[in-house]
């Protein structure tokens, strides 16, 4: 699903280049849950950036559902953005003069869906956040676990294939972190591919593999019992 | 999209109406100061015969001394009753006509209708050939009755509904002076602007309501006015007929280039000719200009006018900038919604899209304010002493340049915001960690 190979980020001054990803590589398959860890500063975001096609790599290759997309122009990442990733940030990210139906219905605006298709799809993901009942409140109407919700239901509306999810829970208290994280847990069970960047051990532990991040360097890599024990099988 | 873009528009506009005020107010004074006085120099200026201004000609000689003769300087801007007579006889034009104004007292036979002193127009017969004047009833006279000095009259739509009630009046006989006439055209509605086949009364206002041979009015010494130029003190005191004096103008029409310039010839041979006959002191002093090239010539739209528009198109811009100030402020303080949006899958030109059509909203309701503002200007024009005052109204064509104005205006005034609007980086707006 995911596939970065020797990837790197570096930011050029005049005198200075300093690298946030160096020989960074890592591999996600189709369906796994992985949690990014690491301190602050070693690189996690600038990894998920580079993961959602909202920055690009400065060296190393990138491929996303088997297509590389470390050198696209500016259109191709925006419609693979549209149509293969969902976003989840920690800060919700919701467009505060939009209501909930508006602001679920962007992606779907950008994909030029049929209106009746729109309503449809905006209806099912609402429904399974459990929103449904609040589709016309405005984000500033909304606890901080409901927004979440909300961005959670924007990034399932265009049934991405790839979710990345930047401290989902950072900006939350501990039980709406708990429901969002079980949410989390239920969409992957339904078959999604999940990429969370976090520094909460607790939620990095109900992942299925740790990836740990220092320095812009993946240092351990941990291990994904399921998958391994099914490549075994296999072979 | 452009649905979805007008309706983001109007909520954005809408969350803060003073600041969108004040941009649809910038726009609107700019496009309001502009439109008014791109309108008056549009009266002014405007070509007052569209088909023929081409083909319309105003010959130009130079009868007068030696005395006071400048090298260079323009010959004579009207034309004396002799060299009149004799360029109008000569025919060497598709079509010409010799003219001046006047005015002269109506008596109607109605008793109801008091006597009443009309402006007039003492012509030739190709006068309403040649200027395309739309009759409603009847027609111009033909160039025997010139010879005849017939008691022909055409009179205006206007004057024909004071008189004749608006019926077909033709046949039917007007008293002018001491004089029947027999109505022979009715006009449509005529009102070349400015009136531009004689400068010498006002320009924009007072339009003939009579229409008589010239010859007729000649031996019944109608009243004549307009200027008259003089030089070398004439022997009998008969201005009028004196080859000293000039007063007419004389118009033709040439339909290609080639006979424009055998009719310069001709000017130049008749000057000639003029000389060895004892008149023509000066050198050969010929022009030709056609309506347009003739209006210049007289400086028919006051500097003041231009300067205006000038001033106003000035401010226009200033209002352009203040608009983009406002725009970019505006839309970069939206930098968080743009991220979000091209994360989720907003390429740079949908971004610039949304928000050029959020400029462009502005710049309908900028035309509307302006428009209204025009009206409001052009109704101030209206209240001056100026002879082209009344004449200041909007038209549809101005109406549709205050619109495309407007929306050219908002579209540049938003192109700056909305380029730095789809330049805004993601990942840095979202940037969390």
């Amino acid at each position: 699903m995911l596939k970065m190979t020797h990837l790197s980020k570096s930011f050029r001054t005049e005198v200075v280049e300093t690298y946030a990803l160096r020989d960074f590589s890592i591999h996600v398959r189709p369906g796994e849950f992985v949690a990014v860890t690491g301190p602050s500063g070693s690189g996690k975001t600038t990894f998920l950036n580079i993961a959602g096609l909202l920055e690009t790599s400065t060296g190393g290759t990138y491929e996303l559902d088997g297509e590389d997309v470390s050198k696209l122009g500016d259109d191709a990442r925006s419609r693979i953005r549209n149509g293969k990733i969902g976003f989840i940030f920690q800060a919700f990210n919701l467009i505060p003069d939009l209501n909930v139906y508006d602001n679920v219905d962007v992606p779907l605006r950008y994909r030029r869906m049929p209106g009746a298709e729109r309503k449809k799809r905006i209806g099912e993901v609402l429904e399974r956040v459990g929103l449904s009942a609040r589709m016309r409140h405005y984000p500033a109407e909304l606890s901080g676990g409901q927004q979440q919700r909300v961005a959670i239901a924007r990034a399932l509306a265009g049934s991405p294939k790839l979710l990345l999810a930047d401290e989902p829970t950072g900006n939350l208290d501990s039980q709406m972190a708990r429901a969002v994280m079980q949410l989390l847990e239920d969409i992957h069970r339904d078959g999604a591919t999940i990429v969370m960047v976090t520094h909460d051990p607790e939620l990095a532990a109900r992942a299925q593999r740790n990836v740990h991040v220092i320095d812009g360097q993946v240092v351990d890599l941990g291990e994904a019992p399921t998958l391994r024990m099914n490549a075994q099988a296999m072979g | 999209m452009f649905r979805y873009y007008a309706w983001l528009a109007a909520r954005s506009l809408r969350k803060n109406p003073a600041l969108t005020a004040l941009m649809v107010l910038a726009i609107g004074l700019g496009i309001g100061a502009s439109i008014t006085t791109l309108t008056v120099l549009r009266v002014l200026s405007g070509d007052p015969i569209p088909a023929k201004s081409a083909q319309l000609f105003y010959p130009q000689v130079d009868p007068r001394s030696i005395n006071d003769y400048h090298p260079g300087e323009a010959p004579a801007e009207q034309v004396t009753y002799p060299d009149g007579m004799n360029l109008l006889k000569a025919k060497r034009a598709d079509r010409q006509a010799l003219m001046t104004g006047g005015g002269a007292v109506v008596l109607p036979d109605s008793a109801a209708i008091d006597p009443f002193s009309v402006d007039a127009r003492y012509t030739t017969a190709d006068f309403f050939a040649m200027f395309d004047v739309p009759f409603q009833y009847g027609g111009g006279w033909k160039a025997t009755d010139d010879d005849a000095h017939a008691r022909d009259v055409v009179i205006s739509k206007s004057l024909n509904q004071k008189v004749f009630s608006g019926g077909n009046s033709v046949g039917k006989t007007l008293r002018i002076q001491s004089t029947d006439f027999r109505v022979v055209g009715v006009l449509d509605n005529w009102r070349p602007t400015p009136h531009f086949y004689d400068l010498n009364s006002a320009r924009y206002s007072d339009y003939e309501e009579i229409f008589l041979p010239l010859s007729t009015a000649m031996e019944l010494e109608f009243g004549r006015n307009g200027s008259m130029d003089c030089w070398d003190n004439t022997a009998d005191g008969d201005q009028v007929h004196s080859p000293n004096c000039s007063w007419l103008q004389f118009w033709v029409e040439l339909d290609s280039p080639d006979k424009v310039k055998a009719y310069k010839a001709f000017l130049n041979n008749y000057s000639d000719e003029q000389r060895s006959q004892g008149r023509f002191p000066r050198p050969n002093n010929v022009r030709l200009p056609n309506v347009m090239q003739w209006l210049d010539d007289q400086k028919v739209v006051p500097s003041d006018v231009r300067l205006q528009v000038w001033l106003s198109f000035g401010f226009l811009a200033v209002c352009l900038v203040n608009t983009i100030g406002l725009m970019l402020a505006k839309f970069l303080r939206r930098n968080g919604e743009i991220a979000v949006r091209r994360a989720i899958g907003a390429p740079r030109r949908e971004i610039f899209a949304q928000f050029l059509v959020e400029a462009g909203a502005v710049g309908v309701a900028g035309a509307v304010i302006g428009l209204l503002l025009a009206l409001l200007g052009l109704w101030g024009v209206r209240q001056q002493a100026a002879d082209y005052a009344s004449l200041a109204h909007i038209d549809p064509t101005m109406l549709l340049m205050t619109l495309l104005l407007a929306v050219i205006t908002a579209l540049l005034s938003g192109l700056l915001p909305a380029w730095r609007a789809c330049q805004v980086t993601p990942a840095l707006q979202l940037k969390s960690d």
